[in-house]
This record gives structure tokens, sequence and C-alpha cells, in this order.
């Protein structure tokens, strides 16, 4: 490390510490403080969305309308879904890479400090804006997260407030892709060579240029519904030539990619948890690079599976039917590995390796789920039914969810310089993994039983089912209040974490102290 | 490797623009849709968050700069801003790839099945049994009533080979900056602002025609995609216009030394720009089938 102790040509040895006060947040350019403020606000937007969740699934308890009119059942559905996905997922993973992934490879913080502050700040406001929607006249967004036109051209006040507050989520994505390429590719520590990196690292960095190449286009359709709709444009019009199906195959054009956005850091977790309490090396790394990168280009080639009922030639679903089919290899791939690093391990199962080994099975299940919906002939059957949803929640709640919950509990003890209770956190495993089976396994049989998704009302023979999945649902929320006790105690103090915190776990972040200090790795350290 | 020579990276203390940026786009954006929506705040509101961006913007260049040019910046951070800048553009170029997307399907797939094509039998025989244009359409309802489209010739010929132009003078400039020479840095960058400006110009004379002969946005899937297309180009021309201008300004001050320059980004705008513009005028502009 002294041997690059050349030249200090300048002196910013003088100020370690943060600022004091509420300023030091908004304000700050640090990339530890940076990471804090995104996972807290994934937080407090899962508990919004969360509890839109419950309100939907209040009003399935039973058949009828009880609880909520339809109007509102949809404005629920929509945002549950945007709130989701822009603001809790997408934020969680960026606070986690903000946190890791200067400490992963060597970096004193992330390679653009100031744009960093700003891909943050524009997240509250822009959710301030999509949210304030629900008070307007003719109420919030209501025509699905996909807003297709022309449903969603009827939208009333909220469409202009819905699609600029997309442009900035938008934006932020972006510069937070863009400063986490320039710090992977710019910022490493000498040695640090990128078939070393961790994979967390991998998983972000390839994730990340899938966000620079579809955030734009979603950014462009949502343009061209703001133009049909108020500038007089035909680009979803038939009578002037476009065709609304055209907006399907632009929006998932990002859509699809953005399925891999909100799964491959997840991937990334799982992959440094699993080693860490199998006491093993990661088997098959390299073939754990290449999967990731596989995912990411085949998800360009695959986005009109979710359009198969809507009419398209032949030769198009057949395309689309095998490209996407192909993808189960590559995570194929991925799952074994982790099942083979475990192979012959001296595995302990702490919170975090539970989450992970939730994620392997769970994630699993969605992934078989979604290749049946990958075969056209039996798409058409399960097309907008209930078995749409249990597939993809459970690639994204036992799936992405549980892979951040599991890396928030293996480096809380990193960042806080505490052990969280244990025995609270497997609590909340087991009651977070009994409750979300009970919420979306049942989808799975009223979906093929043929119930519709986004449907206040429906036939009362898949009343029991529904009511399970209701039951799960408050189960599994209330399971979530344990979280955020449990993530507040363990702040506020413990039993004192030392620097390696788990006995088998490798990699750079473990070198330094717990809690870390302000700046690390200045000057960085230098790799064997 | 340039990390083993230089061993700190300049992490920079504060930053308080980003949160005057997050009012500023909130306040423009949040206005326009109040606008959107009839309110008579709207413009207001956007007007502030417009004066704030622009505030925020010098405030937060300018400190850029004099960071720059106190000599903070080494090859180490500079790199950094390249690479941001370069994947910037990469992002760009993804938000048109969105609009050539819809003029190819539109010209592909949706008027030749309007027309009775493939699937579309059945559209054609009962909607719009009448229709029979081919592109350049303004679709079967004949929106707007007007059958002008934009040729090749003169004007969007001249404004390629303007573009084209303009990024060998940047060129031009970026090797002045290499060898030093001062008089042909002014002298290249302000070639290309000039014709960048000119650009501008002549884009405003074609909207003008086309808006004389009645091709409007309102025109079809022709007028749609022709107006967003070279509208959002347009305003790419103007903003990439006023960066250089800005490093005009400062190459006259005596900014820019060889080994300190940040001009690759804009020259790569404008590369970018030739190429798409060349691109618009053979897909968008020239009427083949």
């Amino acid at each position: 490390m002294n041997a690059y102790a050349t030249d200090a040509h300048h002196d910013d040895d003088h100020h370690h510490g943060p600022p004091p006060g509420l300023m030091r947040w908004v304000t700050t350019t640090n990339h530890k403080d940076i990471g804090t403020l995104y996972l807290w606000f994934s937080l407090i937007m899962f508990f919004i969305g969360g509890v839109m969740a419950l309100v939907i699934r209040t009003e399935l308890f039973q058949p009828g309308l009880q609880v909520v009119d339809p109007h509102f059942f949809n404005q629920m559905t929509t945002l549950h879904a945007l709130i989701m996905i822009f603001g809790v997922v997408m934020p969680a993973f960026v606070g986690l890479a903000n946190w890791m992934l200067p400490m992963m490879v060597g970096a004193p913080d992330m390679a653009l400090p100031r744009m960093n502050n700003w891909s943050f700040w524009i997240l509250p406001f822009g959710f301030a804006m999509m949210l304030a929607t629900l008070f307007m006249e003719g109420g919030g967004p209501a025509a699905g997260w996909t807003i297709y036109p022309p449903l969603s051209l009827q939208t009333g006040n909220a469409l202009p407030y819905l699609i600029f507050s997309i442009h900035l989520l938008g934006v932020s994505s972006i510069m937070g892709a863009i400063n986490i390429i320039a710090t992977i590719m710019n910022l490493r520590a000498p040695g640090m060579t990128y078939m070393k990196m961790p994979l967390f690292v991998w998983t972000w960095f390839i994730t990340a240029y899938l966000l620079i190449a579809v955030m734009p286009v979603l950014a462009g359709a949502v343009t061209m519904l703001l133009t049909d709709k108020f500038f007089g444009t035909s680009f979803f019009d038939a009578a002037g030539g476009g065709d609304p199906v055209m907006f399907q195959h632009i929006f998932w054009f990002f859509g699809h990619p953005e399925v891999y956005i909100l799964i491959l850091p997840s991937f990334g977790l799982v992959s440094e948890i699993i080693p860490t309490f199998s006491r093993k090396k990661l088997f098959g790394y390299n073939s754990m690079v290449y999967a990731t990168a596989s995912i990411a280009l085949l998800s360009f080639i695959v986005w009109a599976h979710h359009m198969f009922t809507v009419g398209m030639p032949l030769a198009g679903e057949m395309f689309f039917m095998f490209t996407t089919m192909l993808i189960a290899v590559p995570t194929g791939v991925k799952v074994f590995n982790w099942v083979s690093t475990m192979w012959q391990g001296a595995m302990t199962f702490e919170t975090p390796m539970l989450f992970a080994l939730g994620f392997v099975i769970m994630f699993t299940i969605g992934g078989f789920s979604g290749l049946m919906l990958a075969m056209t002939p039996i798409d058409f059957q399960y097309h907008d039914t209930y078995f749409v949803v249990a597939h993809f929640h459970y690639v994204l709640v036992p799936g992405a969810i549980f892979g951040i919950i599991g890396g928030v509990y293996y480096w809380l003890p990193k960042w806080t310089g505490n052990m969280y209770d244990e025995k609270l956190g497997q609590a909340h495993f087991w009651l977070s993994t009994i409750f979300v089976n009970i919420l979306f396994f049942p989808m799975h049989f009223v979906g093929l039983a043929g119930m519709p998704r986004r449907i206040p009302d429906y036939a009362v023979q898949f009343t029991d089912f529904n009511q399970v999945a209701t039951i799960g649902a408050f189960g599994f929320g209330l399971s979530q209040i344990l979280f955020l006790v449990l993530v507040i105690k363990c702040i506020r103090g413990g039993k004192k974490a030392d620097d390696q915190v788990w006995e088998g776990a490798q990699g750079l972040e473990w070198t330094v102290s717990s809690p870390p200090p302000y700046h690390t790795f200045s000057p960085q350290p230098v790799i064997k | 490797m340039s990390e083993s020579v230089q061993e700190k990276y300049y992490v920079p203390e504060a930053a308080r623009w980003p949160l005057v940026g997050s009012i500023a786009l909130t306040m423009l954006l949040g206005g326009f849709a109040m606008h959107l929506n009839g309110s008579l705040l709207g413009p207001t509101f956007m007007v502030v968050g417009l004066i704030l961006f622009i505030i925020m913007l010098f405030g937060w260049f300018g400190t850029v700069v004099n960071e720059s040019e106190s000599g903070i910046f080494r090859k180490w951070e500079d790199t950094s801003f390249r690479m941001g800048m370069s994947w910037f553009i990469f992002s760009e170029v993804m938000f048109f790839a969105a609009f050539f997307g819809a003029l190819y399907y539109a010209r592909e797939f949706s008027v030749p099945w309007l027309l009775g094509e493939g699937s579309g039998l059945s559209t054609h025989d009962y909607l719009w049994p009448d229709y029979t244009e081919i592109w350049p359409t303004n679709g079967p309802e004949d929106l707007g009533e007007s059958d002008f489209h934009m040729g090749w010739w003169p004007l969007p010929f001249l404004n390629t080979v303007i573009l084209l132009t303009s990024g060998l003078t940047v060129t031009w400039a970026h090797h002045a900056i290499k060898v030093q020479n001062r008089k042909q840095i002014v002298q290249g960058l302000f070639a290309t602002v000039a014709l960048g400006f000119l650009f501008v110009f002549l884009q405003g004379v074609e909207y003008v025609e086309a808006y004389h002969e009645g091709m409007k946005m309102t025109s079809g899937i022709y007028g749609s995609t022709f107006f967003m297309l070279t509208g959002f180009h347009g305003m790419h021309v103007t903003l990439g216009a006023i960066m250089l201008t800005v490093m005009l300004f400062r190459a006259m001050k005596g900014h820019f030394t060889a080994e300190k320059h940040f001009l690759r980004g804009g020259g790569l705008v404008l590369a970018l720009r030739g190429c798409r513009l060349a691109r618009t005028v053979h897909l968008c502009l020239h009427p083949v089938t």
C-alpha cells in the first residue's frame, strides 16, 4: 500500500467526519451516507407500497365489492406496482451498491460523488409527484403500471404528473447507473482485475448497462403517450397510421430488461452470502459471470413474450417463445452453482444464509412458473390470470426482496458495528417465508382456474383461496414490522461486531473496521 | 496504470446544487403538468423552475470549472468525467432509438397492416377499405388533410452537410488543443458553434415551410415521427451548440491546455448528431416505400 504513497498533491486530510445536522444528509457526497439514504427511502416506500397491497387483498377477501370502489382498486394495483419496482427494489439495490461497491473494489468513493447525491435527491421529489396524483381530480393513475394506451390516455389529471414522475425516476436511475459504471471501470484498486471482482460487483456492473440501455426507451415511450394525449400525435392511434400495440412493443423492450434489473443484483447478493456461510469459495465463478452476461444479452430479444395474446405473426410468437426458454439455461447454471457451492460445505444457518436459501428455492419456483408462461400455447390460457401474478411475485418477493433483506442482514453488522438480534432475525425469516407462501401459492390455483388479475370482484368459486391469500398478506406485512424494529435495535446498540463479522467471509469490505471509517481506501489497497 | 501514480481521488465535500436541481426540475415538470391540465398557474411554475434550473447549471458547472482550473482534477478524475459523458451519450442514443423504433414499426408493420397485409385483412376491409396510401401517410382518416411531405432536397440535405462539416471543425479544434495552437482552437470552435446555430435556423425554416403546407405534428404518423425526431434532435443540437459556446469562451480565456481538456465529450455529441441526422434523412425524410 505504501509503495504508492508518493506525491500527496492536495491535502484533504483535515476533514474526516461528516458535518453535523440535517444538512449532512441533504448535501452529502459520501457514498456511505447516500447508501443509507437510499436504503431508508426504500424501506419507507416498502411500507407505503405494502399498505396499498393490503388494500387490494382486503377488497379481495370476499367476492363482491365491499371496501373500496373499483376505480380506487385500480389506482392501488397501479401505484403498488410502480412503487415496489421504482421505489423499493431499485433504490434498495442502488443503496446497497453505494454502500458496498466502493468498499468491495477498494475505491475511495463513488466516481462522481455530486451526481451521486443528485440521483438520490431526485427520487423523493419524483415520488411526491406520483403520490400527489391520488388527491387530484380523477384520482391517481389506474391503467396498470404498464400504462397501455388507449386505456391509459383516459387517465384524468394524473396522467402528465405520472409521466413526468417516470421521467424523473428515469433520470435518477440513469445517473446512478453511470456512476456505478464509472466507479467499477475507473476506481478499482490496483490489482483488482475484472475477473477478481466479487459477484455483487459483477451483477451490478451488468445491471447498470441494462439501466442505461432501457430507461431512456421508457422515457421515449411515455413521451409519446404525452404527445398523443396533449399534442395530437398518432403514435398509438390507428386512425393516423399508428398502432396501440406499438406502445406495448416499446414498453416491453424496456420492460423485460427491467425485470432482470430487478433480479440480477439479488443474484449477486446471494452469490456473496452462500459462499460465506458454506465456508467455501463460490463454485464456478467464471460461469456465474458469463451466465449473468448471457441473461442480460438475451433479455433484449424476448420482450414480446409479454404480448403473446395481442395478435402477432406466428413467426414472432415462435421466436419470442424459444429465446425466452433459452434464458432458462444461464439461470439454471446459476442455481446449480449455488447448490454446488453448498455441497460438502461447513454450513451454518444465520439469518442472511436463511434468506439466501429461501431465495434459491422460491426464486426457482418462480422461474419454473415463468417457463410455463414462456410457452405460447399455454400462455394463451394463463395470460392476465392470477397465475401470472403468482409467477412474478415469486420472483420478486421471495426473489428480489429476500435477496435484499439477506444482503442487509449480511452487512448490517459491518455498517453499524453491532450484531443484529439473531433470534429476532430468524423469527423474521420464518414468519416471512411461511406467510409469503400462504400469500402467493394459492394464486397459482385460482389463476389456473381462470381468475383474472386487476379486477376487484371475482366468481364465488375462488373465495377460499383468496381468503387464504389475504391472511398470508397480512401475516407477511406484519412480519416486516419485525424487520424495522430489528434494524432500529441494531443501529442503537447490541453485541459489538468485530471487523471480520462472519467467519467465512472473504473480500475487502471485511478488512476495514466495523463500522468503517467515513472515508475508506484512500489511499487504495493493492490486491495481490 | 494511471491509478498507480495518483494516490488520492478527489471527493468534493458538500454539494448544494443537486437539491436546487431537484426542486427546479420538479417545478418545471410539475408546472408543465399543471399547464396541460388547464391550470393558469402552470406557466409561472415553469418559468420559475426554468430560471432555477439555469442558475443551478451555472452554479454547478462554475464550481467544476473552478476546480478544474485550480488543478484539483488529474487524469484519474478526468477519466471518470469522460466515462460519465460517454455513457450519458449512449443513453441519449437509446432515447432516440425509441422514436426510430416507432418509425420503423409504423413503416414496416402498422401501415402495411392497415393496408390489409398479413393479418390486417379484416381491419382493412371493415374499417378503412378505401385506404391505399403508402408511406408517407397521415393515416386512414387523413388526419390534417395534407399530403405534403418533406423531401430530402434541398434543406435536409444541406443540414446533413452542415452537421457533418461541424464534426470536422470540432475535430480540428480538438487537434489544435493537442498541439496547443490557441488561435486555431478558437477558430475551430467558432466555426462549429456557427454551423450548429445555422443548422437550428434552417430547421426552423423547414418547420415554417411544413406548417405553411399544412403538414403538422397532428398530421398522422408521418407528422408525429417527423416532428418528434427532428424536434428532439434540434433540441440536442441547440444544447450541444450552447455547451460548445461555453467552451469557446473558456478557450478564449485561455482554458484547455493540452493535458487538461474535456472536449471529446462535445466532439462525440457532434459526431453522433451527424450519424443520427444521416439516418433521419434516409429513414424519415426520404419517401421511398
